[in-house]
């Protein structure tokens, strides 16, 4: 089983970023041989479409699962396209979200944020 | 010979001009605010005819895909992916470039033409009148000014562009002989003219200015013109009347004190154009 958490970082420790498309790292942790690696995220520049070029990533990666806090409509089409689940995390950190997504704590994300929402302001209240 | 109005923001009562002029001026009035074209509702043109604006986007046939991905490595716009065994299409975020259809090996990509919008023409009195209309939802408006501009290209019309200074605008007054500039005389209408002057500049295109809703703080737009030698076309007033008027869809040339205005500031404007 293979994991993807948006990350703002490339550790274990660092932080679940809540933007799916607009986050720095990917962080994909497989279950099988317990591997971890971080990936940058190679949508984060682009102009328009990021959403689905940090899907691309996430689905060429072949992951079983995405972990992160928002995502816009056209990622989540090619997600679920792929056969890839969805789900949410409130914070913490990427192992802490992997840990309770293997607790099967999290909840599944079925409805897309407003498209564009990883945009601007980072520090968006929570 | 096209001539192009355009404000720094919203609001500045840029369709007022440029739907008044053009009723002086004659020729075309067209309206490439695609988002929010709203000039027909003052010049209630009998609309003769509409046409869609459609852009090409890719189809693909999976009998002979071999989901090679060489198509969503090619768009620059990341309106194509591969998932499980498909390549999805995001129209919306297609230019229509077609750089798909050539990066495919297997000949599996054809073109369909999906409508973004329209264009509408009609006649208000003697004045030709077109309208570009995007549709809802729909981010690209390239394609219907384009087109408006095509329309245009040999006729004398007066180009209603869309407030700011985006690449809609950009688009919408490239091309353009002369550009107008409506401000209104406040300290946010003068931190936007300057956004809007700094376009116009860059593009290298003569223009003037208006201003719209003139009262006794017209000094600071004065002062700002004379200090950047910009040429001041006129000043519209602000009174109830103007109010009155727009408040019932109707052209402010119906009042005879406006309409002597507007046709001051038309024969200004037909001056520096055959000087610039
Ligand atoms: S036509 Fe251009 S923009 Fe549209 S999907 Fe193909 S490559 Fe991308
Ligand atoms: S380039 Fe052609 S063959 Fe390759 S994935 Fe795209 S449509 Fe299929």
């Amino acid at each position: 089983m293979k994991v993807c958490v948006s990350s703002s970082g490339k550790e274990k420790s660092s932080n679940v970023d809540f933007r799916f498309g607009r986050c720095s790292y990917f962080a994909i942790y497989d279950s099988e041989n317990a591997e971890f690696k971080a990936l940058e995220n190679a949508g984060i520049a682009s102009a328009q479409g990021a959403g689905i070029a940090a899907a691309q990533q996430v689905v060429d990666e072949k992951v079983d699962a995405v972990i992160t806090g928002n995502m816009g409509p056209n990622a989540m089409n090619l997600l679920k396209a792929a056969g890839i689940k969805i789900f949410g995390a409130a914070g913490g950190t990427v192992e802490g979200a992997i840990k309770l997504f293997q607790e099967n704590k999290l909840e599944s994300i079925e409805k897309p944020a407003p498209a564009h929402s990883g945009m601007g302001n980072q520090k968006r209240g929570w | 010979m096209q001539i192009s109005v355009l404000s720094g923001k919203g609001g500045t009562g840029k369709t007022t001009i440029a739907t008044n002029l053009a009723v002086i001026m004659g020729g075309y009035y067209v309206d490439c605010d695609v988002e929010e074209p709203n000039g027909f509702i003052f010049l209630k043109p009998n609309i003769s005819k509409s046409k869609d604006v459609s852009i090409p986007t890719p189809q693909i046939d999976y009998t002979k895909c071999t989901l090679c991905k060489k198509c969503v490595q090619v768009c620059q716009f990341n309106a194509l992916g591969i998932a499980g065994n498909q390549v999805v299409v995001f129209e919306k975020l297609c230019h229509g470039c077609g750089a798909c259809l050539l990066a495919c090996p297997d000949g599996a990509i054809s073109e369909k033409e999906r409508a973004i919008g329209k264009i509408d023409a009609g006649q208000s009195g003697e004045l030709k009148c077109l309208q570009g209309v995007l549709n809802v939802g729909e981010p690209m408006a390239g394609p219907i000014i384009r087109d408006l501009k095509e329309m245009v290209k040999e006729e004398s019309s007066l180009i209603d562009c869309s407030p700011g200074s985006s690449c809609n605008v950009v688009k919408a007054i490239s091309g353009a002989h002369y550009a107008i500039l409506v401000t209104e005389p406040t300290a946010f209408g003068l931190h936007d003219l300057k956004i809007a002057v700094e376009l116009v500049r860059k593009l290298k295109l003569p223009f003037g200015l208006i201003i719209n809703r003139g009262n006794d703080d017209n000094r600071m737009i004065i002062d700002y013109c004379e200090k950047e030698k910009i040429r001041l076309l006129g000043v519209i007033p602000f009174d109830r009347r103007v109010a009155e008027i727009y408040s019932r869809g109707n052209l402010l040339i119906e009042d005879e004190h406006y309409r002597e205005i507007f046709e001051e500031l038309a024969e200004n404007i037909r001056e520096v154009v055959r000087c610039s």
